[in-house]
């Protein structure tokens, strides 16, 4: 049941086409590149005005890299950003600008963010001072009118970040954000730091923002129960690609891939018995993207691994509405076992 | 015949002495016991005093900090005097204990098989060749199946699940009574935290341990702990089975805990909050600490601040809502 009464529209805001980001890694005396470490590894993504896409995946399969593309924080090795319909990829800085404002980030790290050397008043009003043309006295004014918007006390504006807990750091890195009015936010991880009840304040914020300002959302996080709460859809990334992308009710009851099966297998939540049957874990850790596995990344964990796995990458393919997998197992021409979510235990599917 | 509990913490205090003569009461007053192969966890929001909590029993505790007062037993012996020479021999042998960043345990310049024979040899009447042996079962034990390779790496070589499976095979080297872990999984990845969270139950029912398991995780709580202990403000406001608490919780805050969480097999439109923020520990407000946040807050929470009473059996609440005959 998410966002039933959300306004969605039907135009993209985001469109990304085959993004790579590859960072070069250096060796030998003449610190020479001897490879790339393919931290973002051909995404192609769309997000629609109002929507919020969550992005999940374990630590180091590449989304504060996407995040931070999209944002032109990094340039993309390849590929092409479309920001509702402008190719905004190859914009120098001075071209970027009216489209800056229009695209903010919140970090995961409240205190890594902030100037501890600026007042919360400094803080939330600098983005005016780089990216519009406002007078002192407008900004002063707008400032004050997002610090109270994100829930913090006008009153405290004349504080340092040392003196707020870091719920309230992340309320003024929200504020900051917010202040140019943008209609694009990129979160990385921006609850992950925090406790729980100060998480639900923060996500319950977010939300309410979003509704207010119609905003967009690009929602990354390693905690899939909170992007499952926030998000309209999802998408899965395994070493810089999507493995699966799907509506979040399709996600959460029907996972397709195997490694989003496992990812959903693996939270401890509070209607599973301790006698309930083991579901199928992972075994061991996440490659290296630096030398990822042959055809699909996911083979050396995978449950369902076979030939073709480690000769084919499989491409995302349609699984259903606006649900895409990429994963060999799903079109048909492999003779082995699959796994559903109904039934964990291995369904000999054949190719009848 | 009745079990003698592997641990009993009576009315432990610790307190941090501050600048400007405040004091910090991390851990004011706790009580309770864990009985043999139990897994009891505490939980709590940062600043609890769940950490401080587990290295009092250990006796860890350093300057500015200082344990005031309280009884520690273990199987049935009073360790609270033991000189610090006691101590230690007491842990490893006895209590083990796993933290939520293996790299603060182990040391950076000595391999992985320097730092378990050593501590294998520490304990146990063995010779080099026997330790090594003994080390290197342990770790194929723990499902570090590279055992004889690892031996001879570092802690960096290793990845963060690795690294928390070499703390394992360190922590069961001496066939502990008691395993305390200190957030063990909350660094890892839900895949890895899954894998690790897995061998320390199968390694507690393989070596009889009993668990005290630290976390925020109310999703691990439910998974892996049979009792719970509700911390909040350097007490515990709340304990119980873990079933019990998750279908009634009684307190307010572990209502409100309970209702900030999202959940993957639930869905809320909107979550729960608690309103405000976590009182720091040299600043508690008088009576009840969780007055300031409390929905359900009354006069006399302001002054007095209730006592942790049984409300039904293995149930117990400190909060002035439900009945009790002691005041403190
Ligand atoms: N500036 C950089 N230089 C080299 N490698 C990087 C850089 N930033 C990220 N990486 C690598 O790219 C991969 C993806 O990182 P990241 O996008 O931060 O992942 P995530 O946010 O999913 O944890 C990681 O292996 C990381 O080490
Ligand atoms: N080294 C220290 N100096 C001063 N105060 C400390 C120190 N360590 C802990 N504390 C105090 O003890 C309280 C409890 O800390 P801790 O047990 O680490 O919390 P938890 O593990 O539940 O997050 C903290 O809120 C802090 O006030
Ligand atoms: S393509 Fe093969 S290895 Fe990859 S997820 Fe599908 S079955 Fe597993
Ligand atoms: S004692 Fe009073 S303030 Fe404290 S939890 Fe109970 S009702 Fe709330
Ligand atoms: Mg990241
Ligand atoms: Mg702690």
């Amino acid at each position: 049941m998410t966002k039933q009464n959300k306004n969605i529209a039907d135009s993209p805001i985001l469109n990304v086409r085959n993004i790579k980001k590859y960072f070069p890694i250096k060796g030998g005396v003449f610190k020479r590149t001897i490879g790339h470490l393919k931290a973002v590894d051909d995404i192609s993504l769309s997000i629609n005005k109002g929507e919020t896409l969550g992005i999940v995946g374990e630590s180091g399969s590449g989304k504060s890299t996407l995040g931070r593309v999209i944002l032109k924080l990094i340039d993309a090795t390849e590929g092409s950003i479309l920001y509702k319909d402008t190719n905004i990829t190859s914009m120098k800085r001075n071209q970027f600008r009216p489209y800056r404002r229009n695209m903010q980030m919140v970090f995961q790290d409240p205190f890594g963010s902030l100037n501890s050397k600026m007042s919360v008043a400094e803080l939330v009003e600098e983005p005016l001072l780089v990216q519009t043309s406002l007078s002192k006295k407008e900004r002063q004014e707008k400032a004050i009118e997002f610090i109270e918007k994100v829930g913090l006390r006008a009153e405290d504006r004349l504080k340092y970040p040392h003196e707020f807990s870091g719920g309230q750091r992340q309320r003024i890195s929200i504020a900051r954000a917010l202040i140019t009015n943008p209609e694009f936010i990129v979160c990385d991880e921006p609850v992950s730091a925090l406790d729980i009840s100060i998480q639900a304040q923060v996500l319950n914020l977010m939300k309410d923002l979003q509704e207010e300002l119609g905003l967009t959302y690009l929602f990354i996080a390693h905690d899939l129960s909170v992007v499952k709460h926030i998000s309209d859809r999802v998408a899965v990334m395994y070493l810089g690609k999507i493995v699966e992308i799907a509506p979040t009710s399709t996600l959460f009851k029907e996972p397709a891939h195997p490694y989003t099966q496992a990812l959903l297998a693996s939270i401890p939540t509070l209607n599973k018995k301790k006698t309930d049957e083991p579901t199928v874990k992972l075994k061991g850790d996440i490659p290296s993207p630096a030398n990822p596995p042959s055809g699909c990344a996911f083979r050396t964990r995978c449950p369902f691994a076979h030939e073709r796995c480690e000769k084919e990458t499989p491409v995302l393919a349609t699984q259903g509405v606006q649900h895409e997998v990429a994963c060999h197992l799903l079109d048909g021409q492999d003779d082995v076992p699959i796994a559903t979510k109904s039934d964990p235990t291995l369904k000999k599917i054949s190719k009848a | 015949m009745i079990q003698q509990d592997v641990l009993q913490v009576d009315n432990l205090k610790t307190y941090f002495h501050l600048e400007e003569g405040r004091t910090a009461k991390a851990v004011d007053d706790i009580s309770f016991k864990i009985s043999p192969g139990e897994t009891v966890a505490l939980v709590g929001e940062s600043g609890s005093g769940k950490s401080i909590s587990a290295l009092s029993i250990m006796q860890l505790i350093n300057k500015p900090g200082r344990i005031e007062g309280g009884k520690i037993t273990l199987n049935g012996e009073e360790i609270t005097n033991y000189n610090a020479k006691q101590m230690t021999k007491i842990r490893g042998n006895d209590i083990a204990m796993i933290f939520q960043e293996p790299m603060t345990a182990l040391n950076p310049v000595f391999t992985i098989g320097n730092q378990i024979t050593e501590i294998i040899r520490k304990h146990k009447k063995m010779n080099k060749q026997e330790a090594h042996q003994h080390a290197v079962d342990l770790l194929k034990l723990v499902g570090l199946s590279r055992a004889e390779e690892m031996m001879k790496e570092y802690p960096h070589q290793l990845s963060g699940g690795m690294r928390q499976r070499v703390m394992i095979a360190m922590a069961i080297s001496c066939d502990p009574k008691l395993l305390i872990a200190d957030e063990p999984t909350t660094a890892l990845d839900v895949t890895i935290q899954a894998q690790i969270l897995d061998l320390m139950k199968e390694m507690k029912e393989r070596f009889e341990m009993a668990l005290l398991l630290i976390t925020h995780d109310v999703g691990v709580v439910s998974q892996y702990a049979d009792r719970v202990m509700v911390m909040y403000g350097g007490q515990i406001v709340e304990e119980s089975t873990v079933d019990v608490l998750l279908e009634s919780p009684k307190h307010p805050y572990t209502q409100g805990l309970l209702a900030s969480l999202p959940m993957v097999d639930k869905d809320v439109a909107r979550l729960g909050t608690i309103k405000g923020t976590v009182p720091p520990a040299y600043d508690f407000p008088a009576g009840c600490r969780f007055s300031t946040r409390c929905p359900h807050v009354m006069e006399q929470c302001l002054s007095h601040n209730p006592s942790l009473s049984d409300i039904e059996s293995e149930h117990k609440v400190r909060c002035h809502l439900y009945p009790s005959e002691v005041e403190e």
